[in-house]
Formats: C-alpha cells, structure tokens, sequence
C-alpha cells in the first residue's frame, strides 16, 4: 500500500460517485436519440436528485426503523462495490478486498435489504415487487458467479484486480470462453439494473414493474439515495463489464500519468457502454415476467458453457 | 476386375433404363432380366475370387475376399429372385388400384438402385465409401417404403429415415474416428481409409480410439441392422412397404449392416486384443434375442410378425460373430445366408397370401392351404424352416451357435433357448391358423410367381442336410478372417 | 518483403478455437429456438462457421484439399440447403410456425450434460491428435450430440430435417477437427446423400401434409402395436 494507491482509491471513489448519474443521463440521452425523441438534459439525473435531496421526507405510519435504514445501506453497498472495481488501476488500497465472490455477496446484501423495505410498510405492490426482485437475484446470482468462476480459471485467481491484470498482461489471445461469458455477463446486468428486456426502469405500468414497486412508498432525500444507488449499480457493473471483458488499459500502478490515461480510457469505454446498453433496449421488446427465467436460464446456461469452454479448449496451453 | 465391375455396373445401367422407359408391360422384365445378368456376373466373380484368390481392383477402392464375396452372391441370388417374385405380385397390386404407374417406375428403378448400393457397400474397400452406400441404400428403400403414400407407409418411412438418419450419423463419427487412429499410424502412407491397410496395420491402431470407434460404429450401423434398442423402424417398414422390399430388407440390408459391423470388428480385435468389441457384440445380440421374441405373441399383422422375426435372427447372429472362434462365426455366416434365403421366401409366400386375404391381419387370413396349397405349404414350410425345426439349414446354425454357446458361454444358452422357445410357441400357432381352417381368402387373379419360394426353401434344406465341400471352404476362410 | 497476411499457427488455432466455440453456442441457439425460420437462418449461420472454420485450417496448415471440402461446405450448407429449406417453408406456408411444446430450460441443462459427456468421450481423442485444433473434437460431437437432442424434442417435421442436417455439420467439424478432413471422394458421397436426402425429404414434407393435414409428427400415430 502507498501513497498513489491510496490516492488512486480516493480518486476511483469520487469518480464513481459523481460518473454514475452521469452514465444513467448519458443512456437515456442516447435511447431518446435512438427512438427519434426530444432528450432530456445530460445532467437530468443530477437534477432530480438534487430537487429530491430538498424535498420533505413522507413515511408510512407502520414504516420500522428497517425502512429509514435501507437507502443508506444500499447506498453504502454499491458506493463500495464501484469503488473496488479496478476500473482506474488494479492497485488500489481495497484491491484485497475485491473478491469476486464478496462483490456478488455485496450485491445481494443491496437486494436483501431493499427486498425488505419493499415489504416493510406491507403494501401489495411493495411485495410484489420484492418477490419478483427475489426471483431475479435467485436465477441471476449462479449466472454471474459462474461468470466469475470462469475468469478466475484462467487467472488462476477471485481476486478481481489480479483477474484483470492476468488479463491485461497477455497478448492477443482469443478467449472463446470470455466471449460467452461476456454475453452471459451482459444478460445479467440487463436483468440486474431493472433494463429492457426484463424490467423497464422508466415506466410505473403495475403488472410489469419490478424495481420501481418496491421503491413507491419512498420519497425526499431516501429515494435520492436509492435512485442514487441505482445509478451506482449501473456504473459498477459497467465498470466490471470493462473490466472483465474490454480490460486493455487498466494500469498496474497508480502513477498520476497511467491514471490519466486509464481515466480517458474508462470514460470512452463507458461512453460507448452506455451506447450500447441503449441500443438493447431499444431493439428489445420487454418480455413478460414469467419469460424472465428462461433469459436468466440461458445466461446461466451460456455462463456454464463458458467454464466448460474454457476447461476444454484453453487449459491445455 | 471385369466380373466386379459388371456386378456393380448392370444394376445402375438398369436402374437408368427402367426409370427412363417407364412404365410399360415388359418393365417388369427388364428388371428381372437385369438381376439375372447381375446374378450370372456375381456367379463369375466367385468362380473368379475361388480360383484365384482375393482380388484388389480400381486402385484399390474396390476388393472382394472370401468374406464379401458369399455375401456378394447371396444378394446377387435374392435379388434375382425377388424380381421374379416381383413381377406377378406388383401387377395384382397395379390392378387393385394400390399402385399407379409412376408409382410402378420408381419402384422398379429403386429397386435396382438397392440392389447397386448394397453391392457397393459390400465389396468397397474405403470405410467412408461404405458409409455413403449405405447411407444411399437407406434413401433408396425410404421410397420404396413410402410407394403406397398411405398415412401408414409414410409414417414408417418417415420413422426409418429418422432413426437410421440418426444411427448412420454415429456411424460415420465412428467412421471418422477410425480414420483418425489410422492417420496417427500411416504417417507417410495413403489409403488410411482402406480397410485392407487398416487390416494390415490393425495391431498398430490406438485401442482406446478404436473401442470408441466400435460403440459409435455398433449403435450407427446396429440401427440399421435392427439390434434392440434402436429396432424401432424395423417392423413398420416391414409391415408398410410392398412385399418385395420386405423380403430384400430383411433379406439383404439387413446382412449387409451387419457385415460392416463385423468389418469394424475385425479391426478393433486386432487393434484391442481383448474380447471386448465381441463383448459388445453379445451384450446387443442377447438383448435382440429376447426382446422381440416376447413381442412376437403379440403381433397382429403379419407382415410385422416376421419383422420381428428378422431383429431375432440379427440378434442371434451378431451373438454369434460376438461369441467369435472358428465354429460361432461359421455358424453365423451360414446363419446368414440361411435367414436371408428362409426369411425371402417367407415374405414372398406372405405377400400373396395377403393378396389372397386382401389385408394383413393374421385372425382374416384363413384357409391357405385349402386355396392354394403351394402358398399355404411355402409358407407352412419356410416358417417351420425359420423356426429352427431339424431338416433345415436353420436348424443346422442355431445348433452350432448354441454348442458354441454352452462350451463357452453356459449362461447365455437357457435365455437363448427360452427366447427361442417363445418365438417357437407364438409364432407357430399364428401361421398354422393362417394355413388351415376354414378359407376367407380368394383365389388371385393372375399366376403366382411361386418357384422362388421353393428355390430357397429347397437350398435351405440342402444347406440343412450337406455343406458342399467348397462352401463350406469358403465360410472356413471367411470365418477365419473374422476371428 | 511483401506486407503478406501472415496467419501464424498460434492465432489460427485461436481462431478455430473461436469458431468452436462458436459453432457450439449456435448448436443452442438452435436447440432453443422456436421459429422455423430462425432455425433456418441458424443452421446456415452454423454452415458459414464451418466453411471460415475450414478455411482458416486449409490456410494455416497448407493443407489444399480442404479449400475444396470448404467450397463444398458453401455451396452445399449456406447455399443450396438453406435456400431450398426457405423455399419448402414458403410453399408449405409453415414460414412462421412455432414449435410450442418445448420446455426450453430442461432442454438445455440436458444439453449441457450432453456437452460434459461429450468433452469427456473426446479427451483420449484429443490428447493424441497432432493437428492445431485437436481440442475442438470435443466441441464436434458436442454439437453433434446436440442436434440429436434437438431431433428428439421436435415435434415438427422441418425442426428434425434441420436437427439432422446440423448433425452433419458436426460431423463434418469432427472430421476437419480430427484429421483434416476426410479423403475428396467421400466427402463428395457425403455431400450427395445429403443433397439428395434433401430432396426427398422435401417430397415427403408435401406427402406428410396431404395424409396428415399437418407437419406435425405428433399426428403420426396410426401404427400401433397390437
């Protein structure tokens, strides 16, 4: 641990915190561009965060003090989550702690907690919500550790920042198996982040949404943070999607030269992550509820097919 | 060289002809005089191949040993038999309005295409050319399965062509993987998909890939060959396709399945050491023993009945070729010829007596003999023959297959025996009601082609009584090939 | 020196490895699709796998003959089959039929199972194979294994054509995989079962519908035991 590392970790932090709503106005800029809309400002996140940071905080009379403590645990899980994704420089001060099996673990804490916030105050739309949330993370949580498991085969390694440098290291190397696990990766934070093809993050249709039932009884500065955290889920797992998958980049130090160049990178690959993610959802049509465990089925499955790849093809090297 | 040529050539050339004249009266003729050529050409080339030894032609794409070349004639004969039979038996169905005749044409010149690929099959050197004759022989026989376009034939058909569609796409991975062990070892030689190379180098052959190889091939051609459990299409084929193709199918495709099968063999006991593709062998021809022997009481159409009669007679002689040893593979090759002989006449004295009955239900077929005593007494005869009763040739085999069984394989003999007693049981019953009684069938209305019926039954019983000196030199040498 | 596309052995097999790979994700797209003409478009997208497959393999390995089984692969596999396959979907009007008993997760945790076997048969193949894409045999009978899956699980006649057909394709992936391809002669026998076997297959799609009033294999039960 030195001084860059620590300065590097406080930067990657901060970055995470401010870039996140960023990324959501970016993706929605870009989807309104898609759909021939009029877009709403870059900065439109910031703006309803900031209006719902000023407003009066309304609770339930039957809320427990469970509710009031949800937003801040979700939001500490994710600001931790996107500070520990080597996205900046694999040597990080909480490089140690960024265990791929800790970050899915650090994800369904986030989901455990919100899951039951939607169900404390007891309303139908609330625990519809968080079922549904709750057979989302159940399908969702093996495909992404079967995701993890295949890139800890060929780092030899969960840790994340060593994943990525193994990564980095090598030369052009084909990975089949990246290239399925990659997909299987993607499906899993489309269904994740509440996007297209299984949730719509922008409609309060009731039959059909997920995250935003859980959330309905929040307001004021808790629903700030959880739209916040919400953002910051977006941002790290499109950072551990760079990271896993795009990692070229990413330094091994934490000198102010590589960290400027890794910041000019990250943003490119975020900017065109969001692009992307953009052009899913607007290619994609929402499917209905009950089709989601058959896409979380074959994420699964694509994530399997991807370890098994990987134990067939690329060992014997 | 010319005699293969010939045997290989003449089926296709009248295959062309019969397809470009049509249908017209003498089609028929032309199809009989072709298998006749065809079986004179055979006749040669064993004259040829007894006197002067294995031939090797055609860049050695094509050869002829003492294996191939009783198999060779043994087709040649059905083949020329069945067309005899074919002829009157095809004009009652023309007449009863069953078969148009465009229908007639394709019949007459599948029938001769069969007849080319099995002979391919059976004398082709290249285990991919193998392959892609048989794959050729099972297209041929789908259509000719499918000739009535009933709801029933198509169904059959359908399903033959999936299940061996299937089976043979094994086979050609086992195929595949043969020639991959063969490639490890002809390094700087060609012809690695010869089979006499491969015989020549067979001790040098990776043995773990040629027992993968042996299950994918046994599963592949098995299928075809109707080993239980992938006998499925057997019965329906038989039972829905004309009569004629019944006899050829289980007559000769199925000897000829087989006969890959016992190619492969060779190899991977050369290559093993081991008794294990025998093994395999065994395990698969017990099973088809037994299985459809118990199915038998439960057959209504009688064309289906000796289906299934067929799959326990494969299954009886792939025990045999698994048991291996001089005296079970000369029984099973005698076998062989024994059950395609036996089993053709069957279906031909079958065939005319669901004319007879117009329809193939064994409780409306009543009265034969009482008819027409040469219909009823063939098919009287050709059932006890393939029922294993003394003075036949059939007998003869399953003798020497059981002797061999008890000396050294005493657990097998009682499940052989017992399935050989209910086979014996259901289907004697069945046939004596349909040759005595109180007739329901009609007389036809033109002249049975019967003499084929008694051919074959005649050289089965001599086959029964006496082994001329050089068949039975030969079934010694080709035994002593398949070890 | 000439600014020549150098295809070195380390990268070429990369690449193979990458058209395994993707030649198996195909094998379950088509074992999970539903929509015949999807599974079309599938099945022609596996054939132009194996025609890059076997290019890059005749090129790296300067192994001549396999230009022409790759030719073979195009004609035959992204051409002619796929155009004759949309032809006999137009006519039969089946263009948009949905294949709706299909339990899509069972199917495919059967299909993965399928894959483990299949990689654990073709390990002694691999360990003794000497060509640069000897661990994709495994990959071969995987999808080869896979389309016989999918042939079971259909129900309608066109899906179990095209099961069949992509079996082929395996195997032919099993054979440039296992031993750069097989000899010219029984490659083209191949090639002319299938094309014909297609053809009748095509006649029998037209005979089936006019007996049964429908493509579904499901109505083929008039034969019955006893």
């Amino acid at each position: 641990m030195n001084f860059y590392a620590l300065i590097a970790q406080l930067i990657e932090l901060v970055a995470a915190l401010l870039l996140a709503p960023l990324l959501v106005g970016w993706v929605n800029q870009c989807r309104a561009w898609l759909q021939n809309r009029t877009a709403p400002p870059l900065l439109q996140t910031y703006f309803t965060l900031h209006k719902l940071f000023h407003k009066e905080v309304l609770l339930a009379h039957n809320a427990s003090p469970l509710f009031r403590a949800a937003p801040y645990a979700i939001f500490a899980c994710m600001a931790l989550a996107s500070a520990i994704v080597p996205t900046l420089s694999t040597n990080l001060v909480l490089a140690p702690a960024a265990d791929a099996i800790a970050f899915v673990g650090l994800f369904a804490l986030a989901r455990v907690f919100i899951a039951l916030a939607g169900m404390d105050v007891g309303t139908s739309f609330g625990s519809l919500g968080s079922r549904r949330e709750m057979l989302i993370g159940f399908l969702a949580e093996p495909a992404l550790l079967m995701v993890f498991f295949t890139t800890s085969l060929i780092s030899h390694s969960t840790s994340l920042s060593s994943i990525v440098q193994t990564l980095t290291r090598t030369d052009l190397i084909i990975y089949p198996s990246l290239a399925f696990a990659g997909t299987a990766f993607t499906m899993v934070s489309l269904a994740e982040n509440a996007r297209v093809p299984v949730d719509n993050p922008t409609t309060h249709l009731e039959l059909t949404m997920i995250h935003e039932a859980m959330i309905l009884e929040y307001s004021g500065r808790h629903l700030a943070l959880i739209e916040w955290a919400a953002s910051l889920k977006l941002f790290a797992y499109s950072c551990l999607g760079i990271a896993l998958f795009v990692p070229f980049g990413i330094p091994a130090t934490a000198q102010p030269a590589d960290l400027m160049l890794a910041a000019f990178y990250m943003l490119i690959k975020l900017a065109i992550g969001g692009f992307v993610l953009a052009l899913i959802e607007t290619l994609s049509a929402k499917m209905r509820i009950f089709r989601a465990p058959e896409f979380l089925g074959t994420a699964f499955l694509l994530a399997v097919l991807a370890m098994l790849v990987h134990l067939l093809l690329e060992t014997g090297r | 060289m010319s005699e293969l040529v010939l045997v290989l050539a003449i089926p296709l050339i009248t295959s062309a002809t019969l397809a470009l004249v049509g249908h017209r009266r003498y089609a028929a003729s032309i199809n009989i005089a072709g298998s006749l050529l065809t079986l004179l050409a055979a006749a040669l080339l064993t004259v040829h191949v007894i006197s002067d030894g294995p031939l090797n032609v055609l860049d050695e794409q094509f050869f002829v040993d003492p294996l191939n070349v009783f198999l060779i004639a043994l087709t040649a004969l059905v083949g020329f038999t069945t067309s005899v039979f074919s002829r009157p038996y095809m004009r009652i169905e023309h007449d009863h309005g069953k078969l148009s005749s465009g229908r007639l044409r394709l019949y007459h010149s599948m029938f001769q295409m069969f007849m080319c690929t099995m002979l391919v099959a059976l004398s082709t050197n290249n285990i991919g050319i193998l392959w892609v004759a048989m794959e050729a022989a099972t297209l041929a026989t789908v259509l000719l399965v499918a000739l009535y376009r009933t709801p029933e034939s198509l169904e059959a058909a359908w399903k033959y062509f999936i299940l061996c569609g299937v089976g043979i796409a094994q086979a050609l991975f086992g195929t595949i993987l043969i020639y991959f062990a063969a490639e490890q070892v002809f390094v700087h030689e060609e012809g690695a998909m010869l089979w006499t190379h491969l015989y020549a180098y067979r001790t040098e052959l990776e043995p773990t890939i040629l027992s993968l190889a042996f299950v994918f091939m046994i599963v592949g051609y098995g299928t075809k060959t109707g080993l239980v459990p992938l006998h499925n299409w057997l019965p329906d084929a038989h039972a829905e396709g004309p009569t004629p193709v019944s006899a050829v199918l289980s007559g000769l495709l199925l000897n000829v399945a087989l006969y890959a099968i016992i190619r492969c063999k060779v190899l991977v006991d050369g290559a093993l050491n081991t008794h294990f593709a025998g093994n395999l062998m065994m395990g698969f021809g017990l099973l088809t023993v037994v299985v459809p022997s118990f199915y038998l009481s439960r057959q209504k159409d009688v064309k289906r009945l000796f289906g299934f009669s067929s799959i326990e007679h494969m299954g009886l002689i792939t025990f045999a070729f698994g048991m291996g040893g001089g005296v079970a593979s000369f029984a099973g090759l005698l076998h062989m010829t024994v059950h395609s002989l036996t089993k053709s006449a069957i279906f031909f004295a079958v065939g005319h007596a669901a004319q007879m009955a117009g329809t193939q239900v064994i409780d409306e077929i009543k009265g034969l003999i009482r008819r027409s005593p040469t219909i009823g007494w063939g098919l009287m005869l050709g059932t006890l023959a393939i029922l294993g009763m003394p003075p036949f040739g059939v007998f003869t085999s399953e003798f020497m297959i059981l002797t061999t069984a008890i000396k050294h394989y005493p657990w097998a003999t009682p499940i052989l025996l017992i399935a050989l007693g209910v086979a014996f049981a259901s289907m004697f019953g069945k046939v004596q009601n349909m040759a005595f009684g109180e007739p329901t069938v009609k007389p036809l209305a033109h002249n049975p082609a019967l003499l084929p019926v008694f051919v074959h039954l005649g050289l089965v019983l001599i086959l029964g009584l006496w082994i001329p000196p050089y068949l039975s030199e030969w079934f010694r040498q080709a035994a002593r090939m398949v070890g | 020196m000439t600014p020549a596309i150098i295809l070195s052995d380390a990268l070429g097999g990369q690449l193979i490895n990458l058209c395994a790979a993707i030649m198996l994700l195909l094998g379950f797209a088509m074992l999970a699709q539903r929509r015949i003409l999807s599974l079309i478009n599938l099945f022609m997208l596996q054939g132009a796998v194996l025609f890059t497959s076997t290019v890059i393999v005749a090129y790296t390995t300067h192994q001549s003959h396999l230009y022409w089984s790759a030719g073979l692969t195009l004609t035959l596999k992204v051409i002619a089959l796929p155009y004759i396959l949309h032809r006999l979907i137009r006519k039969l009007s089946v263009k948009w039929d949905v294949e709706t008993i299909l339990n899509i997760p069972t199917t495919m945790l059967v299909g993965i199972a399928l894959v483990v076997v299949a990689f654990n048969v073709a390990q002694p193949i691999s360990q003794l194979s000497g060509t640069i894409m000897r661990a994709t045999i495994g990959i071969a009978l995987a999808c080869v294994l896979l389309s016989f899956l999918m042939m079971i699980t259909r129900s309608k006649a066109v899906p179990q054509v095209i099961a069949f057909l992509a079996m082929e394709n395996g195997l032919f992936f099993a054979a440039t995989s296992a031993t750069y391809g097989m000899p010219m002669v029984v490659e083209l026998g191949i090639a002319l079962d299938v094309m014909v076997g297609m053809v009748i297959f095509g006649v029998f799609f037209f005979q089936i519908r006019q007996q049964f009033d429908s493509l579904d294999i499901r109505h083929m039960e008039r034969i019955k035991e006893e």
